[in-house]
């Protein structure tokens, strides 16, 4: 089965195209819609294992030689991350059961999701830089469409901002896309790859790279161009808010990734220092704007940017402990993100208000919210047994073999950042008097709790399965180490 | 050629950072233009040829900054109907296209 690894993007894609044929039947939706996640997860599975046993993947479509075709590759981190946004994405569609409202199930919200899964599938596999871009918009296009659908004010105002940037962002893309092929005539990333390498990084080829750092950095929200984050994320419901917030953003994270690893690695003296530096300078702004809120989404919205900021740091050590780490970290925050959003919907569905200034006392009425939340919030910030811890561990011990000694530091006094901004959610929601709330019928809280239980469960087996999880991991980061491997494995001819 | 896209860049920068919704769009328009003859300038313009087989020619223009920019093209259209959507859908809502008052916060955070 050579083109196992393209099911993980036409499984959703097919589904969501026969549900938009009976878009007023939302019980059939929604069977429908599970049922397609349910065989991708199947599938990604599969693909899992072939890739551990026979390594990378790649298949030319129509059968094209290598640089010619578009290539689509599945290496060990592409295929983790496809199967992490997969799992999320079934939880968050069933936690959308009791949550999103008939209203929007109505109008296309489940295949609005199936197509931004698709893009962001897409992303993670594909070899072809245009292709990327092309995925992309598969991806913005669907989530232009979940930001808004509903159309409360709030929604309308900030979506625009969304889209405005996005579009702006896209065109720089197509820019840079357009330098980058006038310089080495070719789109397939092995092929750049492997003629960057053979022409050399000249300057010209570090401008391109710094080009492609500011795109992914506006999708991926780095330091100076995260201002649109907090704003638009706060709009959309829920259940689309930790979609976002657990998927959208890690994608340009990942292309960056792919971007400076594969294409790039030749001047790091310049292009790691700038992104080690953008990495700090993201990990503060992040850990000031988790402070300064008393919005419970605004608080977990702001943890998204402090991560991006983790995540790129032990990126640009370029060494296998900070690679690993930075991989690790990355799967961890995915399912943790959305394990917290998913958490704050139901204390959110419970009092009818964000802000916690007007909340208290829930620990007494609702003692599995508030332990589901300790665990999670301990979770994020890497206590030990759990998730977050050995990611941490090692991009600070790749800081630390880099000489990156002060870089190290503020990664870890960040933790402690995030444990407090979390654990203030947990002292004013649950700790203190009680206050009146709007409460939830039973059946309603179970169905939000429940998804939001399992991905937290999700994200302890993670972490307690970390020794299980460690050849998969190393495996990703000594391809992203060494380029040849995947450069061999598509342009094997 | 590049001259040209500068100032169309140039232009869509002036137009976006201006304050009517409406002007925003069009910055948007002409920003894709220029990304789009962009790609074709960097395809550069070496071969009379259009990218046809036919008899006797050997020396075509580069099809594959065609092929690129007719995608870019459709995505942009796209984006661009449904942004202008979204304009109309805004200016029905909220009864403004002015950019600074969509700021407001309604909400405490």
């Amino acid at each position: 089965m050579t083109n196992l690894l393209l099911f993980p993007i036409l499984i959703p894609i097919l589904t969501a195209s026969v549900l938009l044929f009976f878009p007023k039947r939302v019980a059939a939706q929604r069977a429908v819609t599970v049922v397609g996640l349910v065989a991708s997860i199947i599938a990604a599975l599969f693909l899992l294992r072939t890739v551990m046993t026979d390594g990378v993947q790649a298949v030319t479509l129509g059968s094209w030689p290598a640089p010619f075709g578009i290539s689509m590759v599945s290496d060990p981190l592409s295929v983790s991350l496809v199967l992490t946004s997969l799992l999320i994405t079934l939880g968050v569609v069933v936690y959308s059961f009791r949550s999103i409202g008939e209203g929007r199930e109505k109008y296309f919200y489940y295949p609005a999701i199936l197509f931004m899964l698709t893009g962001i599938n897409g992303s993670f596999t594909t070899g072809d830089i245009f292709n990327l871009f092309v995925f992309f918009e598969v991806l913005l296009l669907a989530s232009y469409l979940l930001i808004v659908l509903g159309g409360e004010k709030r929604q309308l105002r900030e979506s625009i901002k969304y889209i405005l940037v996005n579009v702006v962002s896209s065109a720089f893309f197509v820019t840079t896309v357009a330098m980058l092929y006038s310089v080495v005539g070719s789109l397939n990333m092995a092929d750049i790859a492997e003629k960057v390498t053979e022409i050399g990084q000249s300057g010209i080829l570090t401008v391109i790279a710094v080009m492609l750092i500011l795109v992914f950095g506006l999708k991926g929200a780095i330091f100076p161009l995260y201002f649109w984050l907090p704003g638009s994320y706060a709009a959309p419901p829920v259940p689309v808010l930790a979609l976002f917030g657990a998927l959208l953003t890690k994608v340009g994270v990942y292309a960056i990734i792919r971007t400076v690893t594969l294409l790039f690695p030749h001047d790091p003296g310049f292009t790691h220092e700038l992104l080690m530096i953008l990495a700090i300078l993201t990990v503060i702004a992040g850990c000031i704007g988790a402070l300064a809120y008393y919005d419970l989404k605004q608080i977990v919205i702001y943890n998204i940017i402090i991560a991006v900021g983790v995540i790129l740091f032990g990126v640009a050590q370029m060494n296998m402990a900070g690679l690993e780490g930075a991989v690790f970290y990355l799967i961890h925050d995915m399912l943790i993100k959305a394990g917290l959003f998913m958490l704050i919907g139901v204390i959110i569905a419970i009092t009818g208000t964000s802000n916690l200034r007007e909340m208290g006392g829930l620990m007494k009425t609702y003692p599995g919210l508030a332990w589901t939340w300790l665990v999670a919030a301990f979770g994020l910030a890497g206590i030990p047994p759990l998730s977050g811890f050995f990611g941490k561990l090692l991009i600070v011990q790749g800081a630390f073999e880099a000489d990156n000694l002060w870089g190290g530091i503020i990664i870890l006094a960040s933790s402690l950042i995030v444990l407090l901004s979390v654990i203030r959610i947990f002292i004013h929601a649950f700790w203190g008097e009680p206050m009146p709330v709007k409460g939830t019928s039973a059946g309603i809280y179970r169905g939000l709790l429940i998804p939001a239980v399992l991905v937290t469960a999700l994200t302890v087996f993670y972490g307690v399965g970390t020794e299980w999880l460690r050849p998969l991991m190393w495996d990703a980061a000594e391809i992203l180490h060494q380029p040849s491997i995947y450069i061999d494995a598509v342009l094997k001819e | 050629m590049s001259v040209i896209i500068g100032f169309l860049f140039m232009a869509a920068v002036y137009l976006i950072l201006s304050r009517s919704l409406l002007r925003v769009i069009i910055g948007t328009g002409l920003l894709s233009h220029g990304a789009h003859l962009l790609i074709l300038t960097m395809g550069g313009f070496a071969g009379p040829a259009p990218p046809v087989v036919a008899d006797g020619v050997t020396d075509y223009v580069d099809p594959l900054p065609q092929a690129l920019i007719l995608t870019a093209i459709v995505i942009s259209f796209g984006v661009t109907a449904f942004f202008l959507v979204m304009a109309y859908r805004a200016y029905q809502e909220l009864e403004t296209d002015n950019m600074t008052l969509l700021k407001g916060n309604d909400e405490h955070d």
